[in-house]
């Protein structure tokens, strides 16, 4: 679960240069080898209690994952996405509608999609086209997003069938610790994870990844070599949108299972903390989402159980408060450096 | 683009690489190229000479399909060609080594070359394939780089072969290179112009832009000389001379006070006649007895990355001498300057400037003492681009009487005073009101040495003073510090041309690793032993 299978990979990855094991590499094995062991340790202590914990920490990691994608093909390409929370409450909300009127989730999935393509669009004309301020063009999705979808929004509306129901896919659903969190999860979880795979290998070794790269490092050597930046970063911009207009379908359809205001709750803001976190790789942000999540849901379970004798407000902190800490830990292990041309926009000469 | 790049290879010898007839390229109403023709014929060197602004990149710029010309044919392997965009060029052949490296810096090597016209496997990188070619080119070539490197951990002769690999990886029969020496030491750029001459037995042509007059007599088997937009002189290295190439470009006879056009391809008599010169006017002898004004000792500082950059180093400039550091860029030039000027802080040892204690003093408390400061970016530390002519003529000095009362801005006083500088040096611009930014490159240097200029300073402390300018400005400015020189101010020059510290210095200090590794006598050393001190060779012979 750790970032990086290989040294070429992690060439790739901005880490250029990087023989052998770095220290943040030794820190983040290290890391997983504790925390494999501490959840084993607490499994046998209470399987049952571990695995709701470890789902719920499957279930938020997937719509941190799949917005930190979504903002790591656009500032890979050179362009800032601030605007995942409006794509994800604006692709919730149309997923959602269009579900209950046409009676099929799949038909929802595919408008929260387009809906999340159509703002990645819209973002790309404005951050590309125009050459707005991309923290502006950003902040305008938010905005846009939260406005119109309270306006329309219709309290009455209900679902009017089961949200997403879970798949157990055989024999790997009765594994010990994983099963239930992993191979016992509605269907949009499983597609996530294998486009966690995928962007992976794609971003790190694949014609299109390497040109992303160079169109955020240095998009005037790009365009010597005939690679047209302009096209690229709005193909990348727009189809990022996709993903997390798949975050907003997977909030509304499988996680809650309604559409209610401003549910998108900040975690599109939170989407970007992973992202960084995770490197800007797919792997990477899929370690720091399941982190994330982790700590969420942890808190959740002591609600419920009334673990401490405090309020609970108190244990609703605690996610944060780890966030905090971890942040700042983070610090230690040097900062990565950004994509040279983020957030410049390019102009052809 | 693979495809593509693999398709243009053909082997019949075309007669004419690259050429322009009549190109005549205006930009509103300036007149950039005016009925310009070169000729470029497999395995030769054309060397394009010309100032700054003389039209020597937009010619180039036309060939390589950047431009598009008013007037005028493109030529292309014999053939008349329409070039819309430098693909066009790229698919026939012709290649562009540019100044700015177009190198995508965290990338490896291998990638930085396919970029664009990358082998396929399924849409991945086939990176055992690409890896493959672009061993087989550096071998064929000479060109040595370590194909997994990350390009910004390679020095800058490196990351100039890998711009060539590029260019060869697309098969490219005409080289057009945009400076290349400007970055290189002399034993980096002798390395240089080998290739180059090894790519032409190959039957390469290269373009060969530069206004470094050595380097034409010694590698060029064609010259054309461009002033204003027009081709003044076409000729080869037999038959002229660097004073007469000096004389076409600038259009009139040029005296840089160090006859450094006179010095024969070899440059050992560059610095015997420039140091000459300047000692008929300011004995040197005299120097030894005059105090001491910049004194550094044990000074150790860090660069951006935490890495040391200026290690012990100990140097003295006295009044009325001018001590040059020579050195590769990046050999912790930069940070010692710093240091001295209060924009680093110095992690070891102190500086003292007139006999005062200067370490850890803030910029305005060096400035206070009396030094003036050319930085070594005009455009980032030197002037505020958007502020006035007349602001920047008093960036250092604005908050003090007469510029500034009871803590506002005198602007009359301003305004008059920035007058006084562009009048007395030659700062064109239309008035003082016009942001600095609309100066040309050697205009705002001007600026910069008027403003520095116009208080009295004991130090000063020039970075890279003349980079990018035209030789009217360089001339200027040198004479400039020349006189300030023998009216007794100290100076620490910093230059990575090698031909600026000759020619200005009394003393030469070889910088290399954060130390200065040797001082050594500009009338004595020869550029190849100062070269190879530069390049970290022991100081056994040179040091004096």
């Amino acid at each position: 679960m750790t970032a990086g299978a290989g040294p070429d990979l992690a060439a790739a990855s901005g880490d250029a240069g990087m023989r052998g094991w770095s220290p943040q590499r030794v820190w983040s094995v290290a890391g997983a080898v504790v925390l494999v062991a501490l959840v084993w340790g607490f499994y046998a202590w209470d399987g049952a209690q571990t695995t709701a914990v470890l789902g719920g920490t499957v279930r938020a990691a997937t719509l941190l994952v799949l917005g930190a994608m979504c903002g790591m093909i656009g500032e890979r390409s050179g362009i800032v996405n601030i605007g995942i929370e409006g794509q994800f409450l604006m692709s919730a909300f149309t997923a959602f509608t269009v579900a209950s009127m046409s009676g099929s989730l799949f038909l929802g999935v595919v408008a929260g999609v387009s809906t999340g393509l159509a703002m990645g669009w819209m973002l790309a004309a404005m951050s590309v086209g125009l050459r707005t301020d991309q923290i502006i063009a950003g902040t305008v999705l938010n905005i846009a997003a939260l406005g119109l979808t309270s306006f329309f929004y219709d309290r009455g509306r209900s679902l009017g069938q089961p949200k997403y129901q879970s798949i157990e896919l055989g024999p790997l659903a009765d594994l010990p610790v994983v099963g239930t969190a992993l191979f016992n999860r509605p269907p949009l979880t499983y597609l996530a994870l294998v486009l966690v795979v995928v962007l992976h290998v794609l971003l790190l070794r694949s014609v299109w990844g390497m040109r992303t790269t160079a169109i955020g490092e240095h998009p005037g050597a790009a365009a010597t070599v005939g690679i047209d930046v302009i096209r690229l970063r709005y193909w990348n911009v727009t189809l990022a949108g996709g993903l997390a207009g798949l975050g907003g379908a997977y909030l509304a359809l499988e996680s809650v299972g309604t559409f209610t205001r401003a549910m998108s709750g900040g975690r599109g803001f939170l989407a970007l903390a992973v992202m960084i976190f995770g490197r800007r790789t797919p792997l990477g942000a899929y370690a720091a989402a399941l982190f994330f999540g982790f700590t969420t849901a942890l808190q959740g379970q002591f609600q419920l159980n009334d673990t401490f004798d405090i309020p609970a407000q108190f244990v609703g902190m605690l996610p944060f408060v780890v966030t905090i800490i971890v942040v700042a830990a983070a610090g230690l292990f040097g900062r990565m450096r950004d994509p040279a041309a983020l957030g410049q926009p390019y102009e052809v000469r | 683009m693979a495809a593509a790049a693999e398709t243009v290879v053909s082997q019949t010898e075309p007669e004419v690489l690259l050429a322009g007839h009549g190109i005549t390229k205006r930009f509103g109403s300036v007149v950039a190229n005016d009925d310009v023709s070169v000729e470029l014929r497999p395995g030769r060197i054309l060397a394009l000479l010309g100032e700054n602004g003389a039209g020597k990149s937009t010619l180039v710029n036309v060939l390589f399909g950047l431009h598009r010309p008013d007037a005028g044919q493109v030529v292309i392997a014999d053939e008349n060609v329409e070039l819309s965009s430098p693909h066009d060029a790229i698919a026939r052949g012709v290649g562009m080594v540019h100044q700015h490296f177009q190198l995508v810096p965290p990338m490896s090597v291998v990638r930085n070359i396919v970029l664009g016209a990358e082998p396929r496997k399924l849409g991945m990188i086939d990176v055992a394939q690409a890896r493959r070619r672009v061993m087989d080119l550096a071998d064929r070539f000479g060109l040595h780089v370590d194909p997994d490197a990350a390009v910004e951990d390679l020095p800058v002769g490196a990351q100039q072969r890998v711009e060539i690999l590029k260019a060869l990886y697309r098969d490219a029969r005409v080289l057009i290179a945009d400076e290349p020496t400007a970055v290189l030491t002399p034993q980096e750029t002798d390395h240089l112009l080998d290739v180059l001459r090894g790519l032409t037995a190959q039957g390469v042509g290269i373009v060969f832009i530069t206004h470094k007059l050595r380097e034409v007599m010694a590698a060029a088997d064609d010259i054309v000389v461009l002033r204003e937009g027009r081709v003044v002189g076409t000729t080869t290295p037999a038959q002229t001379s660097e004073a007469a190439l000096a004389e076409l470009m600038v259009g009139r006879a040029v005296d840089l006070h160090g006859d450094r056009f006179e010095s024969g391809a070899t440059g050992v008599g560059s610095a015997v006649s420039t140091a000459a010169a300047p000692s008929d006017e300011a004995p040197i002898a005299e120097a030894d007895e005059q105090p001491v004004v910049l004194d550094i000792a044990g000074l150790c500082a860090d660069d951006d990355r935490g890495q040391r950059a200026v290690d012990e180093l100990t140097l003295a400039v006295r009044a009325g001498e001018i001590v040059g550091v020579a050195g590769v860029e990046g050999n912790g030039q930069r940070e010692l300057v710093e240091a001295i000027t209060g924009l680093r802080h110095a992690a070891a040892g102190t500086v003292s400037i007139s006999d005062r204690d200067a370490s850890g003093a803030r910029p305005r408390q060096v400035t206070v003492i009396g030094v003036g400061h050319i930085p070594e970016d005009r455009a980032k530390h030197g002037l505020i681009g958007s502020y006035s002519v007349a602001d920047n003529s008093v960036l250092n000095r604005y908050f003090k009487r007469p510029f500034a009362a009871g803590g506002m801005l005198r602007r009359d006083r301003i305004d008059s005073h920035a007058r006084d500088v562009v009048a007395t040096f030659d700062v064109r611009t239309p008035d003082v009101d016009s942001p600095a930014d609309s100066l040309s490159g050697g205009n705002k240097q001007k600026l910069i040495v008027g403003r520095e200029f116009s208080d009295d300073i004991d130090l000063l402390i020039a970075a890279q003073p003349t980079r990018g300018i035209d030789i009217g400005a360089i001339e200027f400015i040198w004479r400039r510090i020349r006189e300030r020189r023998d009216e007794g101010t100290a100076v620490l020059l910093v230059s990575a041309e090698l031909d600026e510290v000759l020619a200005l210095s009394d003393r030469v200090a070889v910088m290399y690793e954060g130390r200065i590794v040797a001082t050594v006598d500009p009338r004595t050393a020869t550029r190849e032993e100062i070269g190879l001190l530069m390049a970290g060779a022991e100081s056994s012979a040179a040091g004096s």
